[in-house]
């Protein structure tokens, strides 16, 4: 029982520190932005830990934090054979292809007036719909391996990515363009100098977004079928032999990938849109 | 042609129309609109909002086609004269890139049209003395006060040396005692670089101040009711406006105005 | 006049949709020829026809391309075959057909059936992330202290991949004896609740300092403020995130169907579909998600657009 006690007391602390902290003179400093959540953090991890074991809960319902803490550790060369196999060949490359080839087409389709008709509503449809079901589809045509990986992705970033990018090429206003237009400027001059460049905060917005979307695509699609090796194999495969401190080893992982490539995209959209009122602050 | 001027006028418009078609039915945005602009011209359009002094300068610039009539710009049509790069355009907003330092604005239009690395940083050193910014040229334009942006923007349609400057409201959006100082400028710069100007305004005071020519403009169909040759010298000082030939000149201005609003209602 | 302008547009836009489809269509069925040809001529060598190269070995290492120009005759075979690399549109039109209308709502082989049991963890899910998310935003609306400590981890939330609890919830759950529309509606719970905190925080903070000062100047209090400003002017917002959430939560409770062995739900017939190579089982089920996806979001749709204009926030 003590240990339950002793969460109640974690939570009391937690609480406390960061009443404290955000009732402070501090309150708005960047220091207190950044340890407020850490105290939660930790306070939770404290809460969970006192808990699973004041309770004693069994291993195959919920493994406490130390546990984790060390299967993690122990596990280190799978974890990251399967971090190399999902996130990098399945997901990046799928996310590199997959926004690539919608970036291509939104240049097409903003330059046709006849295919943003067309195209925009369909892609703004499908970007709704839950594509993650095309998975067993593409497994079955490119094979367990991680390509069919890549593919769901490429299905799942392409119809956000191409709707953000259309939306911001159509961003510059129209005293703008005819600014290039008294320049004389051609097509090419005025997409390159004027249209790309106030395009960038949407194309990082598509960007961003589909950072999580290729993520969630590379693991759900290992549901379907995977070598025996990969972040979805083996939380399913562990999630079916209850060894369920691998599952959140690997889930671990996937949060420190996702937030990991989340945060290098926005690093570089802020090197870039530098200029925009939503970076400047 | 003109016979009386011994140079070709560099703007001449001949019974200019121009319909837009909208939703509401068709528009009459200039009816049968007559002009000439002589070289070293300065010359204004003043007139209630829709009568069609911006789509006029537009006109010029070849950002609208007329529907009937005859423009030529340079004794071209408009759109060779912008093809050539004629003009300079000032729009009411400075409409800077944002993601550009003001020197790197300045040298927008010189990238397109071509020009050596070493003539763009020369041109730009000198538009910049020219508008009084040196030393602005690495801010970015969110850097800078309102007035500054709308001085680097003419800056920027100064730096390519077209012999025509069309403005259209470049000082609307600033307070009163920015726009003396820079309708000051503006003369001087005329008086300096000697270029035909175009400028589109909605103020008496400013059109009577900076023009050789005032044109008078009213609405619905948008023509021209009155051009007033101004005798004002060359040489203004701000408290001309104090003058009684100013206050007759700004008179009759007022007076076309109230004509072309009274046939209107 | 107007209107017959607004209609033209609407009809060139309905025209270049149509088009776009029909293209997707013609599209659709060429690439069954390729994707299908090879099973095809194994099919049709079988039944006794001539097939060109006769030898099996050959044909693997043919082109796709060249083989339906050898064997043109097999061609529509490929938009016919039972169990196609790539079905035809109208086998998952007549599949689909057979699967709903022509099937009892309670039989297990229809579409409708399978789609109520993940409509309805969906929308239990939805309720459930949707009210909750709606509390947590005001609660840090209205704390600081939990604006910055529970905030920022509803952010990085969005960030990563937490669908991959999905299944472990669902084995986790079983094992203490919870099963059915729980398991999968907790999934779909989860899913939509952040993008609504996020969403929803982001509607009650929108009113501007001179919105928030006037109400100051009558002497209100904070759940008038928070009632006649904060909440009316959240509402696009959390329409917005509505949209996403009930996305969100359908793939929930797609994927929290893969693991419990596949009994019911269009993530069943997914999975059933994939181990027994039933692809155009596959596809109808792909397509009904899709259909139900679509009638969700634009049901929402309707719905804001109703508030909205009543609200007068709307045209």
């Amino acid at each position: 029982m003590i240990p339950v006690l002793g969460a109640i007391g974690v939570w009391l602390l937690g609480w406390w520190l960061n009443s404290r902290l955000a009732s402070g003179p501090y309150a708005d400093t960047r220091m207190v932005r950044f340890l407020a959540p850490l105290i939660f953090g930790l306070t939770v991890i404290g809460i969970w830990e006192l808990v699973v074991r004041g309770l004693e809960v069994p291993l195959v319902i919920l493994p406490a934090p130390s546990v984790i803490a060390v299967r993690f550790a122990d596990s280190l060369p799978t974890l990251w054979a399967d971090f190399v196999q999902t996130i990098i060949k399945g997901a990046l490359s799928g996310y590199i292809i997959g926004c690539g080839s919608a970036f291509l087409m939104a240049i097409a389709v903003d330059r046709w007036d006849f295919l943003r008709l067309g195209l925009l509503p369909v892609g703004n449809f499908v970007a709704a719909l839950p594509i993650v079901g095309t998975a067993p589809i593409l497994v079955m045509w490119f094979g367990f391996d991680w390509h069919s990986k890549a593919a769901v992705v490429v299905v799942m970033v392409f119809f956000p990515m191409l709707v953000n990018t259309v939306a911001g090429l159509r961003e510059a206003t129209a005293m703008q363009r005819d600014l290039m237009e008294t320049y004389a400027a051609t097509y090419w001059q005025s997409f390159l100098k004027l249209r790309l460049p106030a395009a960038m905060p949407f194309i990082f917005n598509g960007l961003k977004i589909s950072t999580t979307l290729a993520l969630i695509g590379a693991i759900v699609a290992e549901f379907f079928g995977s070598p025996i090796v990969g972040m979805g194999f083996r939380i399913s495969t562990s999630v079916g032999q209850l060894s369920l401190d691998m599952v959140w080893a690997e889930i671990v992982v996937a949060a420190l990938a996702g937030t990991a490539f989340y945060g290098g995209v926005a690093m570089i959209e802020k090197a870039v849109t530098f200029w925009h009122p939503s970076q400047r602050g | 042609m003109n016979t009386e001027s011994t140079t070709p006028p560099v703007i001449e418009a001949r019974h200019l129309d121009l319909t837009f078609q909208t939703n509401d039915g068709p528009i009459h945005a200039l009816k049968d609109v007559n002009l000439t602009i002589d070289k070293g011209d300065f010359v204004s359009f003043i007139g209630p909002s829709g009568c069609g002094k911006t789509t006029f300068l537009r006109c010029i610039a070849a950002l609208e086609t007329p529907t009937g009539g005859a423009l030529t710009v340079n004794g071209m049509t408009p759109d060779e004269a912008r093809r050539n790069r004629a003009y300079g355009y000032v729009f009411q907003a400075a409409g800077l890139y944002p993601w550009r330092t003001i020197a790197k604005n300045i040298k927008l239009p010189l990238e397109i049209m071509g020009y050596s690395g070493s003539e763009q940083n020369e041109r730009v050193k000198n538009v910049l003395e020219l508008v009084d910014l040196e030393g602005f040229g690495g801010k970015f334009p969110w850097q800078l006060s309102g007035g500054m942006q709308q001085r680097a923007s003419i800056a920027r349609a100064l730096a390519f040396d077209a012999d025509i400057l069309l403005m259209d409201e470049p000082f609307g959006a600033l307070d009163e005692i920015v726009r003396d100082h820079l309708n000051e400028q503006l003369l001087a710069l005329w008086a300096r670089t000697e270029k035909t100007i175009g400028f589109v305004t909605h103020s008496i005071p400013e059109a009577v101040y900076l023009s050789t020519k005032i044109v008078v403009m009213s609405p619905r169909p948008g023509r021209i009711t009155d051009v007033i040759e101004s005798p004002l010298p060359k040489e203004r000082p701000l408290d001309i406006r104090d003058t009684p030939e100013f206050i007759e000149v700004a008179h009759r201005v007022r007076e076309g105005l109230r004509a072309g609003h009274a046939d209107d209602e | 006049m107007r209107g017959m302008r607004m209609m033209n547009d609407g009809f060139k836009a309905f025209w270049a949709v149509l088009t776009v489809l029909a293209v997707i269509m013609v599209f659709w069925y060429a690439a069954c020829i390729p994707m299908n040809i090879k099973g095809v001529l194994t099919e049709q060598e079988r039944a006794g026809a001539e097939v060109l190269p006769p030898l099996a070995k050959d044909r693997r290492d043919m082109s796709e391309f060249g083989l339906a120009l050898n064997n043109s005759f097999a061609i529509p075979a490929t938009w016919e075959q039972d169990r196609p690399r790539l079905p035809a549109p109208h086998q998952v039109a007549i599949e689909m057909w057979e699967t709903t209308v022509q099937k009892k709502i309670t039989s297990k082989r229809s579409l409708i059936y399978h789609g109520w049991v993940t409509l309805s963890a969906t929308m239990l899910g939805f309720a459930i992330g949707t009210g909750l998310g709606i509390l947590l935003a005001v609660g840090i609306v209205h704390s600081r202290v939990m604006d910055l400590s529970v905030m920022p981890w509803a952010i990085v939330s969005q960030t990563i991949p937490i669908i991959a609890l999905a299944p472990m919830i669902i084995v986790v759950l079983y094992s203490v004896g919870i099963q059915g529309i729980i398991p999968k509606a907790i999934i779909s719970a989860y899913l939509s609740f952040f993008p609504v905190v996020v969403g929803m925080v982001k509607g009650l903070r929108s009113p501007d300092a001179m919105q928030l000062d006037l109400l100051r100047t009558y002497n209100a209090s904070r759940s008038q403020g928070f009632w006649k400003l904060r909440l009316p002017a959240s509402m696009p917002y959390l329409f917005t995130s509505l949209k996403i959430g009930i996305a969100a939560s359908l793939v929930g409770a797609i994927v929290g169907e893969l693991p419990t062995g596949a009994v019911a739900g269009l993530g069943a017939r997914l999975l059933a579909g994939s181990y027994y190579g039933q692809t155009v089982q596959i596809w109808s089920a792909l397509f009904a998600a899709a259909i139900l996806a679509a009638c969700l979001v634009g049901l929402l749709g309707l719905i804001e657009r109703t508030v909205l204009k009543r609200m007068g926030m709307a045209q």
